[in-house]
């Protein structure tokens, strides 16, 4: 046996299990139906974990004599770690049961503000008290555990600071237009550069200021990264911080020494980066240049002007859902528009209405439409739209041809079809909506004086056959259900 | 555990997630996210471990700090992730 911490084989099993039903929860989401047993297992492997360091750590702290409970239980602490649950429970079952479908971006950008947190708060207590964890000899702790635990606070500070800023884009408290530092690249790879810097120091070195300041230099980190980055690179920012959190588990999992919490990072982790390359390739950018920041700035002064004197139709609601009901086949598409709108409801009234006409209806979702990925399958499922009426991008393109009525609720840029002939568009190369190959597109959209995020004008509102319907999206919707009823 | 054994399986489990990610259907991204989002709040078993140890003071408060954040994940991560995919739902078979 080893003297130090010997961690008994069935804690290690345990926390191994725990790992494999949150790979079974990620796995379940391939589909929709089995989706909702891997929440389950996730849930079980949540409980697992919690379980497993409750029983191995509460009694005694001897990890020789586990289930030995010989030494008194320190039951003020329990009562408060019980407490703690409690009230961060009570918080987070409220939050879930209330929060709307709309805000669902700001309410994962919370979240993974918290993860950030409770990373450096670990790291934190890590430090402080490294024999509970382990990981010292005498005070002195273990030079590779502090390059874990400082990576660990590093990442988590990051992710924090980033996801309060991406909150209060997301959120409205902020606005979505990115904020443009002079020097900031330098400043970025200077603060990057002193953090890489300070935790080599950290492993000669173990004293508090060390560790404090490059903390705080992680948390000036973040902040500068996400407040040049522009609303609708949002999908991406929101992914990133995904895989960011992640990491910052898997770095604590290091200093644990936990395999469920290593399991877990690598997974989250992976996820985030997966999502990020999805989100960037949809708008064909890289992932660099969105962090570099300012799209939707710059962009909109080059980009926009000159076209907007052009003629176009307008239509009311009358006209469109004489046309709708007309049609064999429309396509729904919708955008973030819809979202701020809430016209998700109506949509789907929409929808059924068409049905009773012998209308086929259905939906093309393209990745990036919203504020985070799937955003908008999530919209349409709470209105109660059937999954299997939702298409992706490629899976419905070609469809566009055949159909009558291309219905676009203020989605614009996914839309463009500059993206597919105008190589000085700044979207030009982004994958698009052929929408305008439909017979006719209807287009709901506030007012002809906006632009979409990249700040680009949309040739589409001018075509021959795209008719302009002006109003809010769900206002305008509704009515077009009444001209049907 | 030595370093190399925990090393492998971080490595491994993050093959394990490259291929369990990409088999995700996009119509189902944002739950994959919250559900991402509770179980990284794992790391509350740091936080408890912190929060269970006797001797310093100021560990033991960060550590239930940091146990009444993760919990909000974990209970909010899942509970919104359970809501979302009680929604989607295939179309009604009417004959």
């Amino acid at each position: 046996m080893h003297e130090a911490a010997a961690v008994p084989s069935w804690v290690l099993v345990a926390y191994l299990i725990s790992g494999i039903c949150f790979i079974l929860a990620l796995r379940g989401l391939s589909n929709p139906e089995t989706a909702r047993r891997g929440n389950r297992a996730g849930i079980i492997g949540m409980g697992i974990a919690l379980a497993t360091t409750l029983i191995h750590h509460m009694p005694t702290r001897d990890e020789e004599f586990v289930l030995q409970w010989h030494e008194p239980v320190h039951w003020d602490n329990l009562m408060l770690i019980g407490g703690a649950i409690v009230i961060g429970g009570t918080i987070g079952l409220v939050t879930a049961r209330r929060i709307a479908m709309t805000a669902m971006p700001q309410l994962v950008a919370a979240f993974h503000s918290l993860v950030g947190m409770a990373a450096v708060l670990v790291a934190g207590a890590a430090y402080l008290n490294p024999d509970a964890f382990g990981i010292a000899v005498a005070g002195v702790i273990d030079p590779v555990s502090r390059v874990e635990m400082s990576l660990g606070a590093a990442i988590g500070a990051v992710t924090f600071s980033g996801s309060v800023i991406a909150f209060l884009k997301l959120n409205g408290n902020m606005s979505g237009k990115p904020i443009l530092l002079p020097l900031r690249h330098v400043v970025n790879l200077g603060t990057l550069a002193a953090i890489v810097g300070l935790i080599g120091y950290f492993t000669t070195d173990q004293s508090p200021w060390v560790f404090v300041t490059l903390t705080a230099l992680a948390f000036l980190v973040g902040f500068l990264l996400i407040i040049p980055i522009g609303g609708a690179d949002m999908p991406v920012v929101v992914s990133m911080l995904n895989s960011y959190s992640g990491w910052a588990a898997a770095a604590m999992g290091f200093t644990l020494q936990n395999s469920a919490m290593i399991i877990t990072g690598a997974l989250v982790g992976s996820s985030g980066a997966i999502l990020s390359y999805i989100m960037c390739r949809a708008m064909n950018r890289s992932f660099i240049s969105v962090i570099a920041g300012g799209f939707g700035g710059d962009s909109a002064i080059a980009g926009g002007g000159a076209a907007s004197d052009r003629p176009w139709k307008r239509g009311s609601a009358e006209d469109a859902a004489f046309l709708m009901k007309q049609a064999e086949q429309v396509i729904i598409v919708p955008g973030y528009g819809m979202a701020v709108a809430q016209a998700q409801h109506a949509v789907r009234e929409l929808a059924d209405q068409l049905k009773k006409e012998g209308v086929t209806v259905k939906y093309a979702i393209h990745p990036v439409a919203g504020r985070m990925p799937g955003h908008m399958n999530v919209l349409l499922a709470e209105a109660n739209v059937p999954y299997d009426e939702v298409f992706e991008l490629e899976d419905i393109n070609s469809e566009f041809a055949r159909t009558d009525i291309a219905f676009v609720i203020g989605a614009n840029d996914v839309t463009n079809p500059a993206a597919k002939t105008d190589k000085t568009s700044p979207i030009y190369g982004m994958p698009v909506l052929d929408v305008e190959k439909a017979k006719t597109v209807l287009f709901i959209k506030r007012s002809m004086g906006g632009v979409g995020y990249a700040g680009v004008d949309n040739d589409l509102f001018y075509r021959d056959n795209t008719m302009m319907l002006l109003g809010d999206a769900k206002k305008m919707t509704e009515e077009i259900v009444k001209s049907l009823g | 555990m030595d370093f190399v054994s925990i090393l492998s399986i971080f490595v491994l489990a993050c093959f394990v997630g490259y291929y369990v990610v990409w088999s995700v259907t996009p119509a189902l991204h944002t739950p994959l996210m919250s559900v991402t989002n509770a179980i990284s709040s794992v790391i509350i078993v740091g936080a408890l471990i912190a929060a269970a140890a006797a001797g310093v003071p100021g560990a033991k408060w960060l550590g239930l700090v940091a146990v009444v954040l993760a919990s909000v994940n974990i209970f909010g991560g899942f509970a919104v992730t359970a809501r979302m995919l009680a929604m989607y739902k295939k179309k009604e078979k009417k004959g």
